[in-house]
């Protein structure tokens, strides 16, 4: 820990994460397989800005226009308010980091990391400071001497990150860092992704086609679509409010919680909603001051978001004695009819929202205003 | 790698490897088939080598004219691969990473050299750089000559082994991810530096296996050679001249020496080329 600390400051002291706030204007590209179509981004310096998007909307094609590796282009590229649309990718002081690494498989993990450094001339010393006080930022100092290729994907990513922060770039560019690693390993590299920006505060561009990664690391979002950018906001004006059909469909209907969890007993953990994250609107019912605790299991804990898929979630006409750990007492506040399937939403507070089929509803005669209990797993909440 | 083959080595000696080779009928068959082939190279060599006594060989080797004309074979071979390298490296990296119009006739004017008689292509060579020609009297100037000089003896050897370097070389740009390059671009290299730190020690390995392929090719030359320049003799020529005018018994001594020496070479060039390719890797 106190390791940690001193390391920080020494990259502090570094100046690193030189804030730059972005601009995109009117950005055309024309490329075989993929375009964008005058797209408009404003990146605040400092700010954490995710670009959601499915597969093969562009993503890629606008990270790397914005570092200068597509030079046939429309539109200008703003970079605290220096016009870089003509300057090469070498002289713009943006860092890249690709999914899969592209980490340079002919030099050491230090020569990885320094070669930034060397390029532009610094003494072997200095260059040695560098690399040792980012590795320990990224805890990877103990693999200096490896070859890129023994390393596994979570340790590669983190070489990565280090060879694009010890340049200290005025802007961080991420492609899908996280979508080549395992489960396990994602989770922890999406924590210290966000640790990274606390400490460092480097302005950062992450694209991805995972909405919770994008809630869970956003501070904004902007959701791309065939070269568009078709919404930009807060995760939750995205999944509250999405003002487009395809926003909707790609975001999915889904609870999504912020909270804290601490641990409980009988080996689960207790997540305690914030009550003003969840976007309900209706009159505090139950449960007064304090937020709804839900059950949960995770190996996380502090602040996290909480995701319940709809059909994870069972509705009662009288109080469920099942396995699940979470029940809960509520109103039926909306039913939205999609065919075969009906979206019920129960508020608790806060709102809850459920799928059943049609058939379901009208045999247990739901209908909005009805007092009903829901229930779910502890394991059916995703904790990220 | 070394953990690999020493168990390959064991597992040779236990004998499963070659046990595998005669898993069923049609294994079989094709072991008989390609050892017939394999035989059909190595038996003549063999006998070649095999045919002249070690003092002979001394004795050849002691032959001035000999000496020199292997010396010549070497180095004007090598002179070759160096200018298709200055030349070839750059285009071999132009046809992995553009996309140009016209860039298929551009790789199908590299390969024809494969495809020509090399007799053809010296006569070819003749028609562009003999003495009477503009570009033969514009060299003339400088006091180049191709005709019968050992200029005539690169350029032929260039003309018909350029194709394995630029194809090897391509070969080794094409398996660089380009997003390396890119990766160094935004870390501050320009296009040069990028090229020198990430591309071209990547694909080292394919262009020194085109090179060591490449000079081979122009050692072994006769055809286009003996066109443009009989004299001063190559070894492929002096083995041709000598048995020409003196039989089989005054050719083989020269041929021997030719094959064990290119043997030698090119085993000790593979082995280097391995494992330095090796220690990159690691």
């Amino acid at each position: 820990m106190n390791n940690e600390s001193m390391n920080n400051e020494s990259m502090n002291k570094r100046g690193m994460g030189s804030y730059g706030s972005v601009q995109v204007r009117d950005l055309w590209v024309n490329l075989k397989e993929f375009h964008l179509r005058k797209v408009n981004l404003n990146v605040a310096a400092g700010e954490y800005f995710v670009v959601l998007g499915p597969t093969g909307a562009g993503k890629t094609v606008l990270l790397e226009t914005i570092a200068g590796l597509h030079q046939h282009h429309k539109g200008r590229i703003i970079l605290d308010g220096e016009d870089i649309t003509g300057v090469p990718p070498e002289r713009r002081g943006i860092g890249f980091v690709y999914q899969d690494y592209m980490l340079f498989p002919h030099l050491s993990v230090a020569g990885n990391i320094a070669f930034g450094l060397k390029l532009r001339g610094i003494g072997r010393s200095v260059i040695e400071e560098h690399v040792t006080s980012v590795s320990q930022l990224l805890f990877i100092d103990h693999l200096l001497h490896r070859s890129p290729g023994t390393l596994s994907g979570g340790e590669q990513q983190r070489v990565a990150l280090a060879r694009a922060l010890v340049v200290e770039p005025r802007l961080l560019l991420l492609d899908e860092p996280l979508s080549a690693l395992d489960p396990g390993m994602r989770e922890g590299l999406q924590r210290e992704l966000a640790r990274l920006h606390r400490q460092l505060g480097t302005t950062t561009v992450h694209v991805t086609h995972d909405f919770e990664e994008a809630v869970a690391l956003g501070d904004r979002i902007g959701v791309v679509n065939e070269g568009r950018v078709v919404q930009v906001g807060s995760p939750e004006e995205i999944f509250r409010k999405p003002d487009s059909e395809f926003v909707a469909r790609f975001v999915g209907v889904r609870n999504i919680f912020r909270g804290e969890v601490r641990p409980g007993d009988d080996g689960y953990q207790v997540l305690s909603l914030d009550p003003s994250a969840d976007g309900s609107t209706g009159s505090p019912q139950g449960s007064g001051q304090h937020g709804v605790e839900i059950a949960v299991v995770t190996g996380l804990s502090g602040q996290v978001h909480g995701s319940i898929r709809p059909e994870e979630i069972v509705i009662a006409r009288e109080p469920l004695h099942s396995s699940a750990r979470n029940s809960f007492q509520g109103r039926i506040v909306n039913v939205t009819d999609r065919g075969t399937v009906v979206y019920v939403t129960v508020r608790v507070p806060p709102d809850f929202t459920c799928v059943i089929t049609r058939r379901s509803l009208e045999e247990m005669e739901l209908r909005e205003g009805l007092e009903v209990y829901i229930a779910f797993k502890a394991s059916a909440v995703h904790i990220f | 790698m070394a953990d690999k083959s020493y168990l390959d080595a064991v597992a040779i000696l236990e004998g499963k490897e070659v046990r595998a080779l005669f898993a069923n009928r049609m294994c079989t068959l094709f072991v008989i088939l390609g050892s017939l082939l394999i035989l059909f190279v190595a038996w003549p060599l063999l006998r070649t080598v095999t045919a002249s006594g070690p003092a002979v060989l001394w004795q050849t080797l002691l032959d001035e004219e000999v000496r020199g004309s292997i010396l010549l074979t070497f180095y004007a071979s090598l002179v070759a691969t160096g200018l298709a390298f200055v030349c070839g490296v750059p285009l071999a990296y132009l046809l992995a990473r553009a996309d140009f119009t016209g860039k298929w006739l551009v790789e199908g004017i590299i390969d024809i050299p494969i495809v020509v008689p090399h007799s053809a292509a010296g006569i070819a060579l003749l028609m562009v750089l003999g003495r009477r020609t503009l570009l033969g009297q514009a060299f003339g100037l400088f006091g180049l000559k191709f005709v019968s000089a050992t200029p005539g003896i690169v350029a032929a050897m260039l003309f018909v082994s350029l194709s394995f370097l630029v194809n090897a070389a391509r070969e080794g740009f094409e398996a660089v991810d380009p997003r390396l390059e890119r990766v160094a671009r935004t870390l501050g290299a320009s296009p040069w530096r990028a090229f020198w730190r990430v591309s071209f020690p990547l694909a080292w390995r394919g262009i020194l296996s085109g090179m060591i392929l490449m000079w081979a090719r122009g050692i072994s030359e006769f055809g286009a050679v003996v066109i443009l320049a009989y004299h001063p003799m190559v070894a492929p020529v002096l083995i041709y001249e000598r048995f020409e005018s003196f039989g089989l018994r005054y050719s083989r001594p020269v041929a021997t020496l030719m094959i064990l020496i290119c043997l030698a070479t090119f085993v000790a060039l593979r082995v280097a080329a391995g494992r330095k390719t090796m220690n990159n890797a690691q």
